[in-house]
């Protein structure tokens, strides 16, 4: 039984992580994995990374897409890029919010604060598609959860543009990524070398912006992940040390049974 | 409950309640003085951890609903809103996530192992029955669970399940359009399935107790498969198997926190973090991994009334199991064939699942049919067969001349 036991069980619990791995299949090129500074059980958020991708996200991405979930008060939160209570103010105040109706029935519009949502590029999906050649730019806020292949994928995607291989007919407005489903995305290659300045003097080589922003885009999808692990490693430990009391106190209590 | 109640009130209150509702009596019987066979295994430990999963859900579920709108427009913001701005709500709700799939995890197991040691066989045939619709209605909660967070996984999950009831002759598109409260899934259909997840819970717990009242009627069965026979085989429930369970469902719950806590999404699609979208169909769609053997039956069958029929059998088949094993030995420690059948049976089921996962094509659907056909040969034609041919191993005397045969047999040498 021993055998067998071992066997099924192993079987069981794998199932459905080989099963999540396995059905991310289709004729994309499968991404190279990439050493995350949030990657593993100890993994955390590089914080200057947080830094550096935000910016990338705010002087590229966020001229189209939008990030529907996250508040300008996130960014000062623990876990995260850590930007400090003025910061966030001044972040925030940079941007135009409407808000309304006053006492008079009008909207308005002020600066934002830190209490605001990111603001969107566009009024409504329509305009976002008339402006995007007809593609909708999807919202960012979940994007790293929201693909199979996660923070890995989306890193191939925005370094991986190529040519198209000979005899492959691209339409205006589409161009060759290989680790796009059916190769064609509708979105240029948005980063190119020292399009951004970083102003802790790194180099805004095509790699760095993409880790940095992929960096960024994790943290969005997931804010919660280091307090998480520290939970989750503080939960581990009490669970073991409360398996190893029972499992001593259960030898005792059997010791007269077998 | 088996044998007499060795219950003594032992003060003012509990001698006056006893008169009145003996709940204590009830307790004492059913938890503490309850006589258990003394050679029960690990694998008899998933009992008490189907209900402390019972039970998590229930606690983080009520909490969710606390924070959770079942709207179609705000369904996905309110998940997003306790992933973000609850306290601890990632926490809540990653823990009714993956709690979801520890419960099949360990129903599996628990189900495997009845049907290894022939927990299904007289007297205990009710007992199984009550298992099989607890099964039944964690997979209606689980599947309904899924919709609610209304990405694209949930509404096109719900889209091909509902769209199964289409199937039946003549009133399948009335009976379709009844669930749904409209002409597709939307907002009533959002709606109403909260509604019943929420419900299903409580019913699961309902059966729960009369499953455990059928199990206290004719006690524990045990890995040798033969009853209690003196009070020798047996041990009070407590503190010998509650220490026990409470060890095993400690270490289960390691297993549990080392998803939530370091890999929440491994188990679900990606796909479900995009808001459903009616307008897009997802590439692949795929249930949640534990009904992916029942979808690789569905999608074997080239019919779709057949396939709807071929998987609803698969389940129900599970009913009449009890009739279908014509083996009078219970374990399958003293069934030589039984027992590589058993090994295949489950190897079956665990292809099963891959094949539900792949996409219905090619070698895939091919393998997929001949699985399905095993599964059913499985329970038609290998079960009632292997009883008839099958010559079983001896069986020892009682439970603890089979726990002690080093003992037992040492006088005689």
């Amino acid at each position: 039984m021993n055998r067998l036991s071992a066997l099924v069980f192993s079987a069981l619990l794998t199932a459905g992580l080989f099963i999540t791995g396995a059905e991310a299949a289709g004729d994309a090129k499968h991404p190279e994995a990439i050493d995350w500074s949030f990657k593993g059980l100890f993994g955390t958020y590089d914080r200057d990374s947080l830094r550096r991708g935000y910016k990338v996200y705010t002087e590229v991405c966020a001229s189209c897409h939008s990030m529907n979930q996250l508040r300008f008060r996130n960014l000062s939160q623990p876990g995260g890029p850590e930007f400090t209570a003025p910061e966030v103010k001044a972040i925030a105040a940079d941007f135009t919010v409407e808000d309304g109706p006053d006492d008079y029935g009008d909207m308005f519009d002020r600066p934002g604060l830190p209490k605001d949502g990111f603001v969107n590029p566009f009024p409504n999906v329509q305009a976002a598609r008339a402006a995007n050649g007809g593609a909708y730019p999807p919202d960012l806020s979940l994007i790293t959860k929201a693909r199979s292949g996660g923070p890995d994928y989306i890193y191939a995607l925005l370094t991986g543009y190529e040519d198209p291989p000979a005899g492959m007919k691209m339409r205006d407005g589409l161009y060759y990524n290989p680790y796009m489903a059916g190769g064609k995305i509708a979105m240029a290659a948005p980063l190119l070398e020292d399009l951004i300045e970083y102003t802790d003097g790194s180099a805004a080589s095509v790699e760095q912006m993409s880790y940095d922003v992929v960096t960024f885009l994790n943290w969005a999808a997931e804010p919660e992940l280091e307090e998480r692990k520290q939970t989750g490693f503080m939960v581990l430990i009490y669970l073991t040390v409360f398996a190893g009391l029972l499992f001593f106190s259960m030898r005792r209590i059997w010791a007269d049974k077998h | 409950m088996s044998g007499e109640s060795t219950y003594q009130p032992n003060n003012g209150f509990t001698k006056w309640m006893d008169t009145r509702l003996p709940l204590l009596r009830l307790a004492h019987d059913s938890f503490v003085d309850y006589p258990t066979p003394k050679n029960l295994n690990y694998w008899w430990t998933f009992g008490g951890i189907l209900t402390f999963c019972l039970v998590t859900q229930i606690i983080t579920g009520i909490i969710l609903a606390m924070h959770y709108t079942p709207h179609v427009d705000h369904a996905f913001n309110s998940v997003e809103h306790i992933m973000r701005n609850v306290n601890h709500g990632w926490l809540i709700r990653y823990i009714h996530a993956n709690g979801a799939s520890m419960f099949f995890l360990a129903v599996y197991i628990h189900i495997f192992r009845g049907m290894y040691y022939g927990s299904y066989k007289a007297p205990r045939e009710v007992l199984w029955i009550l298992g099989v619709i607890i099964y039944l209605l964690m997979m209606a909660a689980a599947f309904m669970g899924y919709v609610l967070p209304w990405g694209q996984m949930s509404l096109w999950g719900a889209t091909v399940i509902t769209n199964l009831f289409g199937a039946i002759p003549l009133v399948g598109d009335s009976i379709a359009t009844w669930l749904w409260g409209g002409f597709s899934v939307d907002n009533p259909t959002l709606n109403r399935f909260f509604s019943l997840h929420y419900l299903i819970p409580f019913l699961i717990f309902g059966v729960v107790i009369l499953h455990i009242w059928a199990l206290h009627v004719p006690g524990n069965n045990n890995p040798v498969g033969i009853s209690v026979k003196s009070e020798q085989d047996t041990v009070p429930f407590h503190p010998y198997y509650t220490v026990k369970d409470g060890f095993a469902l400690v270490v289960f719950m390691i297993l549990f926190s080392y998803f939530v806590f370091f890999a929440p999404n491994v188990l679900g699609h990606a796909d479900n973090y995009i808001p459903a979208n009616p307008l897009v169909t997802p590439a692949h769609i795929v249930p949640e991994w534990y009904l992916l053997p029942f979808y690789a039956i569905l999608r074997a069958v080239p019919d779709k009334l057949g396939g709807v029929i071929a998987m609803v059998g698969a389940i129900f088949i599970l009913f009449v199991l009890p009739w279908l094993d014509t083996s009078k030995i219970r374990s399958a420690r003293y069934r030589p064939l039984f027992k590589q059948f058993f090994l295949i049976f489950v190897v079956n089921c665990l292809v099963l699942g891959y094949l539900g996962a792949m996409p219905a094509e090619g070698v895939y659907i091919t393998l997929a049919r001949i699985c399905t056909i095993y599964y059913f040969a499985h329970f038609l034609i290998i079960l009632p067969l292997l009883g008839l041919v099958e010559k079983p191993m001896e069986i020892p005397e009682s439970i603890s001349a089979s726990i002690l045969p080093e003992t037992a047999a040492s006088p005689a040498e």
